[in-house]
């Protein structure tokens, strides 16, 4: 009767205990890549005056109620107070989109909105201004924990996502589970290697000096492993962008993060 | 154009090996040793540099050379007897030796100046400053700096 | 482009203050080169000046080392209620300026 019990209890525990992939890093033991710099890096983010990200969010701020395209509409016009309105968006990005019946990013969300809504000629990805916008939105989710891939119709592009973060790729060989899943806290030359947890983006990189997006990253590391990058808005990397996000289940938003 | 580290070496003169990944240490390519000198002395002149009374606040092992969080202050009352002119701050290893001059007065109250530099690599910065005497004091600290592993390419 | 600038809105007479300013700029080297060899010509801000109900109280020559979007705190003694005006000046007739006042009690 005990040894009953006693695989009957451990049976429970089992099934209470979320369900984890191989390989995969369990959900308390996550970590932002804010846990991995050091205390000067993470001053400068921590401090809104020193936060060289916050002057784009200060200049998406006035672009977000700038007047523009042939509509003669500002995103404040149809979205008013981003206060508000925009507070938690970020956090569940990439999203589903019915219409295109597939995932979309916010940066690809704030292209469609211009043209379809401002009628405004598309910005380019990573131009400064496209990067102001998602700053000044994704800012307002600051603190917010991420949800994105909630969705049932995200899933299948989450499991493309999984599968291309598992595949191995590039002259060296390497996927990106082989750094991210299992080597981070050791470090790759002189710098640590983090978990890939995108919880700040578009985020201050040091190396860059400037703002960039998760997709710039994603590409910075394939070159990394001398693998050809998949261009910017490509279904790869919005697969993969969603795929991290939906890893990363529970973080915070920290937008406008600083990192090394 | 957004900087990326590759541009960066080749600012340095460093040549990067597709395939290499362990710490690359640049060379420097212009600046030497003899041109901080002739930089420090073009503010110096030929007054003697005495050592003390400046602090040099930099991280000793940095991130990312192309943002290095630096603080410089001065042991000073600031008074209108007593204060420090200016403070200026010079590098070993950049193409240029000079980082910034920093003008204060009794006004100022404190000492201290703050600012974010580049460093192109590991090397010595240092610190003057020019009190009201018209005495000079310097600090000097070593910074090594790393280059993260995975590298952009130019674009 | 943006400026952010830290001043605390209200200070005791005689008190020292903390004022931190960050500004966006490029600060591109003057040492770069494109892909095709070219050399990226120098843009970069190389002087700041700081005052306070028009009397300078701090001013700074920045070089190429002075890192993208410069960051600059520095220190002054609160003597009257007023205005703190900031100026930026560089390469190519930059220019750009900002405000921000403060109490004295």
């Amino acid at each position: 009767m005990i040894s009953w019990r006693a695989i009957a209890a451990a049976t429970l525990l089992a099934a209470a205990a979320p369900v984890l992939l191989a390989g995969e890093i369990p959900p308390d033991a996550r970590r932002s890549g804010y846990a991995f710099m050091g205390a000067d890096t993470r001053a400068m983010q921590d401090d809104d005056t020193s936060n060289p990200g916050m002057l784009f969010v200060l200049d998406g701020e006035a672009l977000w109620a700038k007047k523009i395209g042939s509509a003669d509409k500002a995103c404040a016009d149809c979205h008013g107070d981003a206060q508000s309105s925009m507070k938690g968006v970020a956090a569940r990005y990439p999203a589903f989109d019915k219409a295109l019946g597939r995932p979309v990013t916010l940066d690809q969300r704030i292209i469609l909105c211009r043209a379809n809504h401002q009628q405004a000629t598309p910005l380019p990805y990573e131009s400064r201004d496209l990067l102001a916008l998602s700053a000044f939105i994704a800012h307002q989710s600051r603190g917010t924990p991420i949800t994105a891939g909630d969705d049932p119709q995200a899933k299948p592009f989450v499991e493309q996502g999984r599968v291309l973060y598992m595949q191995r790729a590039g002259q060296l060989n390497l996927a990106c589970t082989n750094c991210h899943d299992d080597n981070f806290d050791k470090r790759l030359a002189g710098a640590p290697i983090t978990q890939a947890q995108p919880t700040g983006y578009p985020l201050y990189r040091l190396e860059w000096q400037t703002l960039g997006s998760l997709e710039r990253r994603l590409r910075s590391c394939m070159s990394g492993v001398r693998a050809q990058a998949y261009d910017y808005g490509s279904p790869e990397l919005v697969a993969l962008e969603l795929y991290l996000m939906s890893r990363a289940h529970g973080l915070p938003m920290e937008t406008p993060a600083v990192r090394p | 154009m957004p900087t990326t580290r590759r541009q960066f070496l080749n600012l340095a003169g460093g040549v990067t090996v597709a395939g290499t990944i362990p710490i690359v240490s640049l060379r420097p390519l212009e600046a030497t040793p003899a041109m901080l000198n002739t930089a420090i002395r073009n503010v110096v002149g030929e007054a003697q540099i005495h050592t003390g009374r400046v602090k040099l606040d930099i991280p000793p092992l940095v991130e990312n050379g192309n943002t290095v969080p630096m603080t410089v202050s001065v042991a000073s009352p600031m008074t209108a007897d007593d204060h420090v002119k200016s403070i200026h701050v010079f590098n070993e290893k950049n193409p240029q030796p000079n980082i910034g001059n920093f003008h204060l007065g009794p006004a100022s109250g404190r000492a201290q100046v703050s600012t974010r530099i580049r460093l192109a690599d590991t090397q010595k910065v240092v610190a003057i400053a020019r009190l009201s005497d018209d005495t000079f004091w310097q600090i000097a600290a070593d910074v090594v700096v790393t280059l993260a592993a995975c590298t952009e390419e130019m674009n | 482009m943006a400026a952010l600038i830290n001043v605390p809105s209200k200070a005791k007479r005689g008190d020292i203050i903390e004022i931190r300013t960050l500004t966006s700029h490029i600060m591109e080297t003057g040492f770069r080169h494109t892909a095709d060899g070219k050399l990226v010509p120098r843009n970069i801000i190389t002087s700041f000046i700081c005052r306070y109900n028009g009397a300078e109280v701090f001013r700074a020559d920045l070089f190429p080392a002075i890192a993208a979007n410069p960051y600059l705190s520095f220190f002054t003694v609160a003597k009257e209620s007023g205005k703190f005006e900031f100026e930026w000046i560089g390469d190519n007739g930059y220019s750009s300026t900002a405000s921000a006042s403060i109490t004295v009690e």
